[in-house]
């Protein structure tokens, strides 16, 4: 790491920490933004680095969601008579019991979200291309389809959380603090694993996934290695924004395919994908624009997104950060000659 | 659950209320089906709009009869509408989009899907609407059964559109180019047909037909601007079962997936008809991997 790159890491760093103090009123929507950050990051992941345009990520958010809120509901108390009192029933949770039943929420979410995708993989990495988009997107929509369904959890009622303990404000600034860890442990980790063999195999599947298999990658393998690893961090997403917003359901909270779903791979393709910051890019221009829209242009917000996707996918294949490098590639080393005949001039005289 | 089976089981005669109601609307989803096949077939454009498509189609109808033009007659100025409309889309997205990878193709029609769906949210609010016909109904076995006369006409009426259609593609000079595109869009261009023009006319023609299904929709059923995803879904659920360029097989899946979806309507409740759906895509898609699979297998 140079000594420039540090420095603008820990410059966003404190950036991050300050921003709740600064701007209080507004710590809910910031932690939302560490959020979309991790969407856009675990999205890359198999979108842009491997070229699995998945439609269906938000699946595995939902389902950390939703196992996050029955742990901690089933600690101490029975999940099908609180599920169908429809928020009548109020559990006032000790300290110890709310943490308790946080901390091993997040943990269950981040783990059955990984054998999840471990599954689905299994059945639908079968699938190419198109399909496999196809696929995903059917998988998200049965999956939100078959939990409105089933009152135990909540059906399309949804389910009330459990209360935050402490005082006010508290709860805000406790949940942006996760969601940033999150957030920054889930880039810390792709920048780690980018820099290994890992980002080469998949970057070969990506590039022609035949002649990697026939040079011996186990392509099958590395597959469900990189959508375990965005099932892992979108699961823990999932149980973190479940607790902050309070109340989850399946349609618009856990499963919003047309939402969460669609901004994950919005924010990638504007920012640039297969790049590590162009989904960082991508999210913060994506969310400062959302959250313009549905301030001020209230009802033609989801105009505003289709009509930004649309612009982007046929417009602007290459993104901000392939914008950036097709104009300064020196800033991402790699050098270009600006004479290369005078070079080749002075190469044959030497 | 049981006591629905059981239903069916001891009146037999719902069976055939079921299966009137399947194979009419699946006479409907087989002309989107089958729109939705063209497109994909000579642009490679899978249009994940088509369902939106079908839904403005419905509405312009609407908005018609609500100003007084019989609802069988609205079919006419509607696609003639959504003709004009799907060359504007054309030229403003397809165009640049065909020569590109196939996923952005699916995400700019993805992102047309949202647009248009909240658009005519806009214009027309949330809620679910129909189009009166006027028309009777007849009623059978005692009335146990009941069909809407316009039912049967919506039915002949497709029957009509897809042998026009088929028609079309056979004799005309123009369904000849757009066949000779769809096998080979080099060989075609260098034989002189304008290739352009033959992608602007066939996802037209797809505006077009989407759209008179869209009012014949909004005749023997609902429409409701958020409707339209699952139109599109199920146009890819036939077409991706019956394969491209199979109209005798789109046809089948079309009117089976229509009585299908009753019978789970019936069966299970309305709230699974749309998990239903879904999860028929996910079973033909897995199958259609363990088919390749077994393919791979073979040839090792």
């Amino acid at each position: 790491m140079t000594k420039r790159s540090l420095g603008l890491h820990l410059l966003l760093l404190a950036a991050g920490i300050a921003a709740p103090f600064l701007f209080p009123a507004h710590t809910v929507q910031f932690a939302v933004f560490w959020i979309f950050v991790l969407f856009a990051l675990t999205w890359d992941t198999m979108g842009g680095q491997m070229g699995y345009n998945s439609l269906g990520n938000v699946v595995f958010f939902g389902f950390g969601m939703y196992v996050c809120a029955i742990v901690q509901i089933a600690l101490v108390y029975n999940v099908g008579a609180y599920t169908a009192s429809d928020g009548a029933i109020k559990i006032d949770f000790t300290n110890q019991q709310y943490f308790t039943g946080l901390a091993l929420g997040v943990f269950l979410a981040a783990i059955l979200p990984v054998i999840l995708a471990a599954i689905l993989s299994w059945i639908l990495f079968g699938l190419r291309g198109p399909y496999f988009a196809i696929g995903t997107l059917g998988v998200a929509i049965a999956a939100a389809e078959l939990t409105s369904a089933w009152s135990w959890v909540g059906g399309g009622a949804g389910i009330a959380m459990p209360v935050f303990p402490g005082g006010p404000g508290m709860r805000e600034r406790f949940f942006y603090a996760a969601c940033m860890i999150a957030t920054i442990l889930c880039y810390l980790f792709l920048r780690w694993l980018y820099s290994t063999r890992f980002s080469l195999a998949i970057n070969a599947i990506r590039d022609d996934e035949d002649k990697a298999e026939a040079l011996g990658v186990h392509t099958a393998r590395y597959k469900m290695v990189a959508w375990s690893v965005s099932a892992f961090f979108l699961g823990i997403a999932g149980a973190l924004f479940g607790n902050m917003t309070g109340f989850i359901e399946p349609l618009e909270t856990a499963y919003p395919t047309l939402t969460f779903g669609i901004f994950m791979i919005a924010m990638t393709l504007l920012g640039g994908k297969g790049t590590l910051w162009g989904p960082i890019v991508g999210a913060t221009l994506f969310y400062t624009l959302r959250e313009l829209t549905w301030t001020y242009l209230l009802g033609w917000q989801y105009i505003a997104l289709g009509v930004l996707i649309i612009v982007t996918v046929v417009y602007f294949q290459q993104g901000i950060m392939g914008w950036v490098r097709a104009q300064k590639p020196g800033w991402f080393g790699v050098h270009v000659d600006a004479e290369p005949a005078k070079a080749l001039k002075t190469d044959s005289s030497s | 659950m049981w006591e629905n089976l059981q239903i069916l089981g001891t009146a037999p005669v719902f069976n055939i209320q079921l299966w009137l109601n399947g194979l009419t609307v699946g006479a409907v989803f087989a002309l989107v089906a089958y729109g939705l096949a063209l497109v994909w077939g000579v642009t490679s454009v899978k249009n994940l709009a088509q369902g939106d498509f079908v839904m403005m189609g419905g509405f312009v109808g609407y908005w018609l009869s609500r100003h007084g033009v019989h609802p069988l007659l609205a079919i006419v100025p509607v696609a003639i509408f959504m003709f004009g409309y799907g060359w504007l889309i054309y030229k403003l997205i397809i165009r640049r989009v065909i020569q590109l990878d196939l996923f952005t193709s699916l995400l700019a029609t993805f992102g047309l899907a949202i647009t248009m769906q909240q658009s005519l949210n806009l214009v027309f609010g949330p809620d679910v609407q129909t189009i009166q016909s006027g028309f009777g109904r007849y009623e059978m076995f005692g009335g146990m059964v009941d069909v809407t006369q316009i039912r049967l006409i919506a039915f002949g009426l497709c029957i009509v559109l897809a042998v026009a259609m088929v028609l079309f593609l056979k004799k005309s000079r123009l369904g000849q180019a757009i066949r000779a595109t769809a096998q080979d869009p080099r060989a075609a261009r260098v034989l002189g047909v304008n290739t352009d023009l033959v992608y602007a006319m066939t996802f037209s023609i797809n505006a077009a037909i989407c759209g008179a299904a869209g009012v014949i929709i909004a005749m023997i059923w609902v429409i409701q601007p958020f409707y339209g995803i699952a139109y599109s879904v199920r146009a890819f659920v036939i077409v991706t079962a019956a394969g491209l360029g199979n109209l005798p097989a789109v046809i089948l899946t079309a009117l089976g997936l229509g009585v299908v979806e009753q019978y789970s309507g019936f069966v299970l409740g309305a709230q699974f008809q749309q998990a239903t759906v879904v999860s028929l895509l996910l079973i033909i898609l897995v199958w259609r991997t363990l088919l390749l699979r077994r393919h791979r297998l073979a040839l090792q």
